[in-house]
């Protein structure tokens, strides 16, 4: 799925990396809990988080995560979108809470990613 | 549906709190800051985290979810097995992620309706 | 290859600049050409261990070392160190306190993890005396 259909199906805002929309998602997961998505690598992962840290942006590029979707409406401040664009992760915002989310997009054909224990 | 309807529909395990499998499930809520959880979810809502320690039972409670689900495999501790069963609240096991699971419980229309 | 050695200080408590050593890793990594899923696990560990030292006090350092054989990471601190490691290295067991876990920490899976995703794995630390933690990850044959 790409981001572009990300955006549309959680009527997301794109807070940056616009220039990214075209890219492919592999999946989705969705966690508050950093240590959670760092078990195994999660290439080209979607995360959907309530956590609007530095460390929510640290944490999907460490796992390989290609994009960020902060949900609740929840917006970063500065310093994180500053740090995503140095790291070049996009990150949208959503009105939906993480619940609706996920099953917004499952309903529309994107798959889990796989955690591997 | 009810708390007992979601355990066999969702493959999942019962951990403890069978006293309340006759619960009803109207919405859902994914999400591991307590915080959050607390100023957020509704309740009659199934709660899906990987949060197994027992103050999770004390938002549950609070919040008058339904059922709380521990998903990628967790595995709650016994005091958070006893608390469940003390406060009648069902305490259930997934495999499944939680974007995999929520995104099955909304599409099986567990999702509260907004009017 | 020629060793290549990287320093960085970690300073307890400082969330704010916590993984800024992790990432520079992962980017250094990177730039030598080494395929993702070595690059993924040697920035998932640096990441977990660094986090480690932010939260549970005393500053510490960590150190990358590159060679033909592989990459080597050697985390220690000046932190109160572990009394028990072998509770310390079981899923869900934490010392963190509630606000570190406000943060999507200390949920007792950093030390897991780093097991989970090194090649070799060493834990040394007396209550009172700081964590050394040394994590080596192999060059595959034609990797």
């Amino acid at each position: 799925m790409k981001l572009s259909d990300v955006k549309d199906i959680l009527k997301a805002d794109i807070i940056s990396g616009e220039e990214k929309l075209d890219i492919e998602v592999t999946g989705g997961a969705a966690s508050d809990l950093m240590s959670d998505l760092l078990k195994r690598p999660k290439e080209g992962a979607l995360l959907l988080t309530g956590l609007t840290s530095i460390q929510a942006v640290n944490t999907s590029v460490i796992a390989g995560m290609s994009a960020i979707v902060f949900v609740r409406g929840k917006r970063p401040d500065k310093a994180i979108i500053s740090h995503a664009k140095k790291h070049k992760i996009p990150i949208l915002s959503t009105p939906f809470n993480m619940y609706t989310s996920c099953g917004r997009l499952y309903a529309k054909g994107l798959k889990s990613i796989t955690w591997l224990p | 549906m009810k708390v007992r309807d979601i355990l066999s529909a969702f493959n999942l395990e019962l951990a403890a709190g069978a006293k309340g499998l006759d619960r009803e499930v109207v919405d859902g809520y994914c999400g591991d800051l307590l915080s959050d959880v607390i100023a957020n979810a509704k309740s009659g809502s199934v709660w899906l985290t990987v949060q197994a320690h027992q103050n999770i039972l004390a938002v549950a409670v609070l919040k008058e979810l339904a059922a709380i689900v521990l998903i990628n495999g967790y595995h709650p501790d016994d005091a958070t097995k006893a608390k469940a069963e003390e406060e009648g609240i069902p305490l259930l096991l997934s495999i499944s992620t939680a974007y995999n699971l929520a995104g099955e419980l909304f599409s099986a229309g567990i999702i509260r309706k907004s009017g | 290859m020629s060793d290549i050695i990287k320093e960085f200080n970690i300073k307890a408590g400082d969330f704010d600049h916590a993984g800024e050593g992790s990432m520079e890793i992962r980017t250094i990594l990177k730039s030598q050409g080494f395929d993702t899923d070595i690059v993924q696990r040697v920035a998932i560990c640096a990441y977990e261990a660094e986090m480690n030292v932010v939260m549970h006090g005393g500053d510490g350092r960590m150190s990358m070392t590159i060679d033909d054989t592989g990459i080597a990471l050697e985390v220690s601190d000046d932190g109160p160190g572990i009394d028990d490691i072998n509770l310390a290295l079981t899923e869900g067991y934490t010392t963190a306190d509630e606000e570190v876990q406000q943060m999507g920490f200390g949920a007792g899976m950093g030390l897991p993890n780093i097991l989970k995703n090194s090649d070799h794995f060493d834990i040394v630390s007396q209550k009172g005396r700081g964590v050394c933690l040394t994590m080596c990850f192999w060059i595959k044959e034609g990797a």
